[in-house]
């Protein structure tokens, strides 16, 4: 069990008073306080950590956040933020001297401009929520990370989500122009707007990715992109890792920005033929989805420009898609990916490290003999044009000595990754996973300082406190504050 | 100011602000300097450039990646990049017309330090979304590092949008990893003839919100080479994709009259705009760079025109340019037109008194601006890194 800090005795030897204090400042439906209806709350989406938080606040606008924050600010008690829960480094994982502020009830568009391309929501509203409101006039919310149709923006703005379409459209904090924060005073503010440029500090830059440290987002400005004509996907094939990281980068040299480009290794592409049957040839050691966007005629181009440069290494299978439908096919089994190890492994962690590109062979090749020494398999989906890899590490939750072995297995993969030049977390965030692998790639002043700018925000750490940072003994927390 | 200090390398960047932190001696932190007449003039005894570290640490072509000590010119990285075929997405300008040539290239460090970024932003972004990587000297004299040599990488406090643009007040950059992007094979240009400013957002607003990727949208009162205002509407891809996305962007916006550029006056008018050639502009003028949304672009034209501000709009009507005459008066008119709009304001060049009277950049609320003097202190506790620069007194 990861570790937590301990609990303030003063603030659970007080759990009546605070609780009923919460219930004075929220709707009769806002707070939960009774064991069975907070145990939905205990986890996240990685399940293997749980915690029953004090209670569950779920506030309907920005001033009840404000009003139990100010609350919890007085009486000295930790809030842990949430949105959906499906944060991959545990992220919202309770803790239980802490109130959950759960943003779920917040989940209303507020505005549309189209003219100045941003739309204006609340933090509950789910990802794919902002491009549905948006899609009839042909517009789209470009990050899109697997669980969009469950996260929420405001958890998205938090970790600083990518997706699939990252190379060309970036990730969450490349598309966004304002947000409504409370600080742990229970103050409101506004950052930024619908305009694109910040004169002074970037708190916006600053504040996404900050994973619930910092603030409390309860509004979201996006910017809203036109969507192109069309899009569609080719599937290409190879006999190694190698041959098919070369392609990758020979792609890249070419000029053409794919709008996506993911690759998968052996053991993926056969976990997900299984569960979609999409036609993924089960010969090839290494496989490529690569999309473009425009009309037909410059899909039929850029995709003759890429079928060329495929066919200068060898491939095993290329496959052109005709059709939207022959599109959708080729994703099916990728956007299946996470289901379709599940149906081979009764669980399994999906890690999150960068490493740059060029490095790729090598890194798959340590994952597999790491994987043959733990004991464990691993699948690997990979966002090629980034760098950003997804191991999914099989395992049995149980059997303990399975779990650890495949923390363990995790912790040397993310390793590796600083070690070739990358980073431990693309886009999952730190969260309590890989909290405290931080050391690996920070230096302890550079933590200090890190921590010295959470501590500007929030001086008495009450907001989220065992996430990002390892944890340091009361006295040290204080020296860093 | 008297002395100046410039290393050659990252270590003696750290000596010398731990030393000035020692003593407590404010430095003016500056790359070659060509932007030093922007916002508030800083009171420092000594200065302290990075224009000694030098040199591109990395480039990987087929990883989108180069990485450059602070002090390299700017010139010079865009000179790598062009051999390979990529560029610098956000397009960032050189502002020689506006603060007079120096003789010296801008740097990498000092462009960042600014996030300046040019007509491309709109659509790709601006020079902070870029910033993959920085490594930086704090006011307590120690290198601390942010983000890294990869596309996506979200490990910790993403201090590389905290150092960019934030005008040296927080750390002295010693260097900067950037994401960069092919550059598109062609560009065209759609030139819209004789609009409004308003009317020319309108139809900026539709390009912009076209499916054909629209890479730049300006309008200017006049240009060289044109009778009258005139709009224009950028398209950078492949060849093919150039001349049927401007012949249907046009045809879809139907405004009459609507000319579509060759290459070369596509690429010309693009560097123009990108460094403020078609800002009218005396010897005497402030100059002001104002982020609304778009469409309140003509709304602040409108409202500072009347004491005297003339200027032009770039994405989409989303970034005024203004000059005018260098007065409290132009200032406080530039201000409340910015307010009533909602956006930002920096007076970019002034003469020291204005500058140093004024709020060059919008002041923060009292909850936000504490918790700015706080992060100040964390990262420069003795308050030694441009003094002044941004705000009175921080």
């Amino acid at each position: 069990m990861i570790r937590l800090p301990d609990p303030k005795r003063d603030v659970l030897a007080r759990r009546d008073a605070i609780v009923a204090g919460l219930r004075d400042l929220l709707p009769e439906a806002s707070l939960i306080s009774d064991e069975l209806r907070l145990k939905p709350y205990e986890t996240d989406g990685l399940s293997a950590y749980r915690q029953m938080p004090l209670a569950v606040a779920l506030p309907e606008t920005t001033e009840q956040v404000a009003d139990v924050l100010r609350f919890c600010h007085r009486n000295g008690v930790r809030v842990v933020p949430r949105g959906a829960g499906t944060s991959l480094s545990g992220g919202a994982l309770p803790m239980e001297d802490a109130v959950v502020v759960g943003l779920m009830k917040m989940n209303r568009i507020l505005d549309i401009d189209y003219a100045d391309r941003v739309a204006t929501v609340q933090a509950g509203v789910t990802n794919i929520g902002i491009t549905n409101a948006v899609a009839g006039n042909g517009f789209f919310y470009a990050p899109d990370p697997s669980s969009q149709l469950a996260c929420m923006i405001g958890g998205n703005v938090n970790m600083n989500s990518g997706g699939a379409h990252c190379l060309k459209y970036g990730v969450t904090a490349n598309n966004l122009l304002g947000l409504k924060i409370v600080t742990i005073e229970g103050d409101i503010l506004d950052i930024g707007g619908a305009h694109l440029d910040a004169a002074g500090y970037d708190w916006l830059g600053l504040l996404t990715g900050s994973e619930g440290m910092l603030a409390i987002v309860t509004e979201v400005n996006v910017r809203i992109l036109r969507a192109p004509e069309g899009a569609r996907a080719m599937l290409a094939a190879f006999a190694s890792n190698e041959i098919a990281g070369r392609c990758v980068d020979a792609i890249i040299a070419s000029g053409i920005i794919p709008v996506a480009l993911e690759f998968m290794d052996r053991p993926a592409i056969h976990a997900c033929e299984a569960f979609a049957h999409a036609g993924y040839p089960l010969d090839a050691e290494a496989m490529l989805i690569i999309e473009v966007e425009g009309s037909v005629s410059e899909q039929d181009d850029l995709l003759d420009r890429l079928k060329a440069i495929c066919q200068r290494f060898d491939p095993i299978s290329l496959k052109v898609s005709q059709s939207p439908e022959e599109s959708a096919a080729i994703w099916k089994g990728r956007k299946g990916a996470f289901g379709a190890v599940g149906r081979i492994s009764p669980d399994y962690l999906c890690m999150d490290g960068t490493i740059p590109t060029s490095r790729l062979p090598e890194v798959l090749r340590r994952i597999g003999e790491m994987s043959d020494s733990y004991g464990l398999k691993v699948a690997n989906i990979f966002h090629a044009g980034d760098g950003n890899l997804h191991p999914l590490i099989m395992f049995d939750a149980n059997d303990p000595a399975s779990f650890h072995k495949a923390e363990a297995f995790g912790a040397d993969i993310l390793r590796l990754c600083v070690d070739v030049g990358g980073c431990l977390t693309g886009e999952h965030g730190v969260g309590v996973e890989k909290r405290d692998l931080m050391p690996y790639q920070f230096a302890e002043h550079e933590l200090a300082q890190q921590r010295a700018i959470k501590s500007a925000f929030d001086p008495d750490w009450l907001l989220n406190p065992s996430k990002v940072f390892p944890l340091l003994d009361a006295p040290a927390m204080a020296q860093a504050a | 100011m008297s002395l100046a200090l410039v290393p050659v390398d990252e270590a003696g960047v750290r000596d010398a602000v731990g030393q000035a932190a020692a003593e407590r001696v404010a430095l003016l932190v500056c790359g070659n300097g060509t932007k030093s007449g922007m916002l508030r003039p800083v009171q420092a005894a000594r200065v302290l450039s990075t224009a000694g570290l030098s040199g591109i640490s990395l480039y990987s072509p087929s990883e989108l990646i180069i990485a450059a000590q602070a002090g390299t010119p700017l010139p010079e990285i865009e000179a790598a990049l062009a051999e390979k075929g990529q560029q610098l997405t956000a397009e960032p300008p050189d502002l020689s017309r506006i603060f007079g040539a120096t003789g010296k290239p801008q740097t990498i460090g000092g462009i960042t330090a600014t996030n300046l970024s040019g007509p491309r932003r709109v659509a790709w972004g601006a020079m902070r979304d870029h910033v993959m990587g920085i490594r930086a000297v704090t006011g307590r004299g120690e290198i601390v590092h942010s983000g890294g040599r990869v596309l996506k990488n979200v490990t910790g406090l993403d201090l590389c949008k905290l150092f960019t643009g934030s005008h040296g007040t927080l750390g002295a950059i010693t260097e900067v990893t950037l994401k960069v992007l092919p550059a598109a094979e062609s560009s065209g240009t759609l030139v819209l003839p004789n609009l409004s400013p308003r009317a020319a957002v309108v139809a900026l607003s539709a390009a912009l919100g076209s499916p054909y990727g629209v890479s730049g949208a300006a309008w200017m009162p006049a240009f060289p080479g044109f009778a009258g205002s005139v709009a224009f509407v950028r398209i950078e891809d492949f060849k093919a994709s150039v001349a049927y996305r401007t012949e249907k962007l046009r045809g879809e916006l139907g405004i009459p009259g609507t000319d579509i550029l060759d290459e070369a006056a596509s690429r010309a008018v693009w560097a123009a705009v990108r460094d403020v050639q078609p800002l009218p502009l005396t010897d005497a003028d402030a100059v002001w760079r104002v982020s609304v949304r778009p469409s309140a672009g003509p709304n602040v034209l409108d409202s500072v025109a009347s004491a005297g501000l003339r200027g032009f709009l770039d994405w989409g009507g989303g970034l005024v340019w203004l000059s005018g005459p260098a007065s409290l008066e132009s200032h406080a008119c530039v201000e409340a037109a910015v307010r009533s709009a909602g956006g930002t304001w920096t007076l970019l060049r002034g003469p020291d008194a204005l500058r140093a009277a004024v709020d060059v950049v919008p002041p923060e609320v009292p909850v936000l601006a504490a918790i700015g003097r706080r992060v100040k202190a964390s990262l420069d506790p003795a308050g030694i890194l441009n003094p002044g620069r941004m705000y009175a007194g921080i």
